[in-house]
């Protein structure tokens, strides 16, 4: 006797919308959501036991001494500063407007893309002691950052007629180079130094 | 006899679904409770300070994350209330963060272990002596590249 052929049976697909309930729920539950952001900074490499570092290589007058002491207190070479006032003593001490001479000189240095422009040499000693929180450290590190990135601001304006942010990757590296962050910091007198 | 002949031409029968989304729940409830989300048992608390001038990390899979801040209270009987740092799950000292760093590092690809990123999560009240000990130590792993996790302000 001839077989009749089979049907297939149908497949209901009244579960599909659970299995995909279910896997949206999955990743829902195990993706992290924080976005992790902060400020960027790299930190100096440890020089070579052997290696003499030359102690003035750079000049005073180059130098801003930031200060944020055990309470708390900011002082700008050895001014107590309110915090709001930080971001434009920096900004005034990298720019040097009038070219005072007890602020950061300028160095002709020629910049891919730009040509020879004005860099300054300052360089921003950001002190802390031990007994200093972290908050206060981060608020200082944050007005600083900002003076940078109006600096930056300003330049890509002033040059390339756009904003920093809007600029493509080459004339990004140009104004980086015109205004690198330069923050040394040194460790607070007392940490451990001599662990292996 | 009739009882005999009934099977000629009986279709297969279509079979009952209804059950699915049981089984599907049970799969859910599997997941849920056996999966441990990595970074999610925070020992300490990091509540972290607000910086408007933030900016977005952006590899995510290069980034090691050390939290420093006071055990949260469920610990706090255990391991008291000074600033403590957390490595993965555990309280650890300064000096495990090389070993720390290093297995990382090991992690990762040749290509990639220079853009390797150290994510500080530490919490505003604690005192900078903790955090220029961990500064140094990184420096001496050679991890030089950190950012100091903050909320954006505005």
């Amino acid at each position: 006797m001839a077989r009749k052929k089979k049907e297939m049976p149908d497949l209901n697909g009244a579960g599909m919308s659970d299995i995909s309930f279910l896997l949206l729920c999955f990743f829902l539950m195990t993706s992290s959501m924080d976005q992790s952001m902060g400020i960027h900074r790299v930190l100096p490499p440890i020089p070579p036991e052997d290696q003499k570092v030359p102690e003035n290589q750079i000049k005073g007058h180059n130098v801003l001494q930031v200060l944020v002491d055990g309470q708390d207190r900011l002082s700008v070479n050895a001014r107590i500063t309110d915090l709001n006032d930080l971001k434009e003593a920096a900004k005034e001490f990298i720019l040097n407007p009038n070219n005072d001479p007890s602020k950061s000189s300028k160095k002709e240095e020629d910049i891919p893309g730009v040509g020879m422009y004005p860099v300054s040499e300052a360089v921003i000693s950001l002190q802390n002691v031990r007994s200093t929180s972290y908050e206060a450290y981060l608020r200082v590190q944050n007005e600083l950052t900002k003076a940078y990135n109006e600096l930056r601001d300003e330049a890509a304006r002033e040059i390339f007629g756009r904003k920093f942010a809007d600029l493509n990757e080459t004339q990004r590296d140009a104004i980086t180079k015109i205004y690198k962050q330069r923050i040394s910091e040194s460790p607070p007198k007392d940490t451990r130094k001599n662990r292996k | 006899m009739a009882k005999f002949t009934g099977k000629k031409g009986k279709k297969l029968a279509g079979f009952s679904t209804a059950s699915m989304g049981d089984i599907v729940f049970i799969l859910l409830f599997f997941f849920m409770v056996t999966t441990t989300m990595r970074e999610s048992e925070v020992k300490v608390r990091t509540d972290v300070p607000k910086a408007s001038e933030v900016a977005k990390l952006d590899r995510k899979d290069l980034t090691v994350y050390i939290n420093i801040g006071p055990p949260i209270a469920s610990e706090q009987a255990r391991y008291g209330t000074d600033t403590r740092i957390q490595l993965n799950d555990s309280f650890k000292t300064v000096d495990d963060i090389r070993n720390f760093i290093a297995a990382f590092r090991e992690g990762l690809d040749e290509k990639d272990r220079p853009y390797m990123t150290t994510a500080l999560k530490i919490d505003k009240e604690t005192k900078m002596g903790v955090v220029s000990d961990v500064k140094e130590e990184l420096r001496r792993c050679q991890a030089l590249k950190i950012m100091y996790n903050a909320l954006k302000s505005e």
